[in-house]
């Protein structure tokens, strides 16, 4: 049962549910700001299909993949790694001349 | 928080296990390359991002404490690396300036709906071609401001939770829903322009 403080408060237009939608996904919204949410979505078609619209387009960026990128050449990571472990070296014998 | 898939390869990596950094590489490339790409104007030069940035990692392994994921910590080095080799020219959005989910123009006086969000779940569900979808969208993630896709990257396409986000660009939780929720509104507009029907 809201309190009946916020039961006063004035009803959600569609102009602010799009701006809830993220924070609504995200779980960021206040008990009372989200039941306000919600019950705006039950008498409104258009924001719920806007909230279906936002959800299919988090799911398909999801599905995105670069064109054809190259893979990792494995021969230039390891000459990577071995000239980093070389310098390494270089240096702790320095630190023992000096 | 869960065991780090990655903590077992530092451990080894430290202790001057080439195979290890073999198979970190391996596990992260192909992240790190899609990530770099976002701010360099060739593959080329983002493969020399990625590069730099694993110099970076073995150059910093002897100061990574374990407080973020290895992951989350080798793409704020990233990040940070294709920040500066980048510079590339974009358009770039204060997070203070206002910017709608949807053009105002769409809602009427009392703010409904004027002309409401056109269909194209279905559309994209069915006959569309996944490759001109993919496309589509591709580029529409290329035209968003760069802290807007940056986010939307690290969260919708890598799959990175909010807390690993803010944690890799140094921003807020606040400040990274905002630049979620208008990321995610500029896509969600570009599939209804490009697949809408009324």
């Amino acid at each position: 049962m809201l309190p009946k403080l916020l039961r006063t408060r004035r009803e959600v237009v569609c102009q602010q549910a799009v701006e809830l939608v993220t924070d609504y996904l995200e779980g960021a919204l206040s008990r009372a700001d989200r039941r306000r949410f919600e019950k705006h979505l039950a008498g409104c078609p258009h924001c719920t299909e806007y909230l279906a619209q936002m959800r299919a387009t988090i799911e398909l960026t999801g599905t995105v993949t670069a064109e054809d990128l190259p893979g990792p050449v494995q021969d230039e990571f390891i000459d990577l790694y071995r000239r980093w472990r070389a310098d390494q070296a270089g240096e702790t014998q320095d630190d023992g001349r000096g | 928080m869960d065991q780090d898939p990655d903590a077992e390869l530092l451990g080894r990596l430290r202790a001057g296990d080439e195979q290890a950094f073999v198979v970190l590489v391996r596990r992260h490339h192909d992240a790190m390359l899609r990530l770099a790409c976002g701010y360099v104007p060739s593959v080329a030069v983002a493969e020399e991002v990625v590069q730099d940035t694993w110099l970076g990692v073995l150059r910093g392994i002897g100061g990574f404490e374990g407080r973020s994921s290895v992951r989350t910590w080798l793409f704020r080095i990233l990040v940070n690396r294709a920040r500066t080799t980048g510079a590339r020219e974009r358009r770039s959005v204060a997070i203070g300036d206002p910017e709608p989910a949807v053009d105002p123009s769409r809602f009427d006086d009392t703010g409904h709906w004027a002309a409401p969000p056109e269909r194209w779940i279905e559309e994209a569900d069915s006959r569309l071609d996944a490759a001109k979808l993919a496309g589509r969208l591709r580029s529409a993630i290329g035209d968003l401001p760069d802290r807007q896709r940056e986010v939307v990257t690290l969260r919708d396409i890598e799959g990175l939770s909010s807390d690993e986000v803010c944690s890799v660009l140094e921003i807020s939780e606040a400040n990274q829903r905002v630049l979620l929720h208008r990321g995610r509104s500029r896509l969600r507009q570009a599939l209804e322009t490009e697949f809408g029907r009324a």
